[in-house]
């Protein structure tokens, strides 16, 4: 049982950066009409804005989880400013392969400098060590990643679903045009909401540093699987994409322990499944 | 029974010219649909553009409002330039738009619709009044937006763009697909309007209607005004509008 426990913990932490990462692509969706290859690489990058803050500016994890969605999201929104801002209005396909080839440019410099192998982070001192919850053991680093990519996702569907910002953007997102002619300066915007999806997979890459270390390939690894859960969750949806993360992480999680075998493929067999049934994934609308 | 006042402001004098159009041309891509377009508008008036399908009369309404991409010409409101402005700046100035298809956005519920245009002016109606003149919208705020008729529907899109403040309003087809007694109570609302010192331009197909709210009319036609009279003209005017209209 301990380890069937113990895989489940691993399975939400897994959960907690896909969710965080496919809210961000959902956003930056529905918006942008743009589907962001380049967020596993910002998500690297995020990661990688930890690394630095700690060894060149003696800045902590605390202030990386603060800093990094800050300089992450203002590089984003030069990215849109220069690049993205220019594809409206084509077809889906353009877009993809323009942040594609930035998430390849981007992880090319990195490797550059810093090789494959992985730069160490460590836990900060306040999450170090762990708690005995009687059935199992629980790191308490573990379980701060988990809780606060919660919190962070129910925040950021608050903000959409129900706040007044959120309106505008949702409402943006179906008739761009007439938010922009009630006065709402629509291109600012947008390029907000790709800094706010860019800063999401920022977070999530301070979080994942010192789980998984701080490697230039880290998103590209992650991201195929995040886009397999986007297809499954639908892009239409804000709370869907959040419960799908998670619940496909604990899924991925259950496989590793009855059936470890599949457990890098389960993913993308239920991506086949819902794509064949239901093409427009569980809780996506139809275009 | 006394009716509340529906805007504080004192209502405009008459005369002051709040539009002016110019020579006003406009492209959808590549094909030119406006070819010089000559109208004004002065404060409290309404004032209706007639024409059939296709005239340019909604591509009048938005390249003033500045949605449509290539215009050339002059649109003056309140004496400054906006041909060149975008469409936020625009409703910024005091230019509200309540476009034909009614624009209700189906991911947010009626509240929402309704508390989305920001105010861009004092001034601007309450939601009290709002719901003083429309009754309808008070007991289906929390519907999905889209989920109203099409009467709730089209009252929720003249109602959201009272809020802001906005003392200008162009109305496209505010009466299209709707049954007779809404057609009525949208005509109220716009002599009510109207009686508080809105300035109001209306594109209408509905020539019957327009003349139970219109004060001057102007008659477009292959994206040109080709002619107009005031309503004290209207029946003098009648075969000649006729002839227009092809009616």
């Amino acid at each position: 049982m301990q380890a069937l426990y113990a895989q489940l913990l691993v399975g939400l932490i897994n959960g907690s950066f896909y969710a965080l990462l496919s809210l961000g692509l959902a956003v930056i969706f529905g918006m942008l009409n743009i589907i962001n290859f380049a967020h596993g690489a910002l998500y690297m990058m995020g990661a990688f804005v930890a690394y630095f803050l700690l060894n060149l500016a003696g800045l902590n994890y605390w202030w990386a989880l603060l800093v990094a969605p800050v300089v992450v999201g203002i590089f984003g929104m030069i990215l849109e400013r220069t690049m993205l801002q220019w594809l409206t209005g084509l077809d889906h396909l353009y877009g993809l392969l323009l942040t594609f080839g930035i998430a390849l440019i981007v992880q090319g410099v990195f490797q550059n400098y810093f090789g494959s192998s992985g730069l160490p982070y460590a836990i900060p001192d306040q999450l170090k060590g762990g708690v005995n919850l009687g059935f199992m053991f629980l790191p308490i680093y573990r379980g701060w990643v988990v809780v606060f990519s919660l919190v962070v996702c129910l925040a950021t569907w608050y903000l959409i679903e129900k706040t007044q910002l959120g309106a505008y953007l949702r409402a943006a997102t179906e008739n761009p045009t007439l938010v922009r002619a009630f006065g709402i300066n629509v291109p600012r915007m947008i390029t907000l909401t790709y800094g706010l999806g860019v800063g999401l997979a920022a977070l999530a890459g301070v979080l994942s540093a010192p789980i998984n270390q701080v490697r230039p390939l880290m998103g590209a690894d992650l991201i195929i699987v995040v886009f397999a859960v986007v297809v499954i969750g639908g892009m239409g949806s804000i709370m869907g994409s959040i419960i799908t993360g998670f619940a496909l992480g604990v899924i991925e999680g259950l496989t590793k322990y009855f059936y470890p075998e599949a457990s890098n493929t389960v993913v993308f067999v239920l991506m086949v499944l819902v794509l064949l049934v239901k093409p427009t994934g569980l809780t996506g609308r139809a275009a | 029974m006394a009716e509340a006042k529906l805007a504080e402001k004192p209502v405009a004098a008459t005369g002051a010219e709040v539009l002016a159009v110019k020579d006003l041309q406009a492209w959808y891509g590549e094909s030119h649909i406006l070819h010089g377009i000559n109208f004004n508008v002065k404060a409290g008036e309404v004032v209706t553009l007639l024409g059939r399908n296709g005239a340019g009369k909604t591509t009048t309404l938005k390249s003033v409002m500045g949605i449509i991409g290539k215009r050339s010409g002059s649109i003056r409101f309140n004496n400054d330039e906006i041909i060149r402005a975008s469409s936020d700046r625009i409703a910024r100035k005091g230019i509200a738009f309540c476009p034909e298809e009614r624009g209700i956005f189906s991911s947010l519920d009626v509240r929402e619709n309704l508390m989305l245009p920001p105010t861009v002016r004092a001034g601007g109606l309450s939601l009290d009044q709002i719901f003083t003149l429309f009754p309808n919208l008070k007991e289906r705020l929390t519907s999905q937006g889209t989920k109203l008729s099409g009467g709730e529907q089209q009252m929720l899109a003249i109602a959201r763009i009272l809020r802001t403040g906005a003392r200008f309003l162009m109305l496209d087809e505010p009466t299209e697909g709707l049954a007779p007694v809404i057609i009525q109570q949208i005509g109220h609302t716009i002599a009510r309007l109207k009686s508080e010192g809105f300035t109001i331009l209306l594109v209408e197909q509905n020539f019957r209607f327009a003349s139970t709210v219109a004060d001057r009319y102007y008659i477009v036609e292959h994206g040109k005004v080709i002619d107009g009279f005031a309503n004290s003209e209207l029946s003098a005017n009648m075969d000649k509008l006729h002839t227009y209209l092809g009616v």
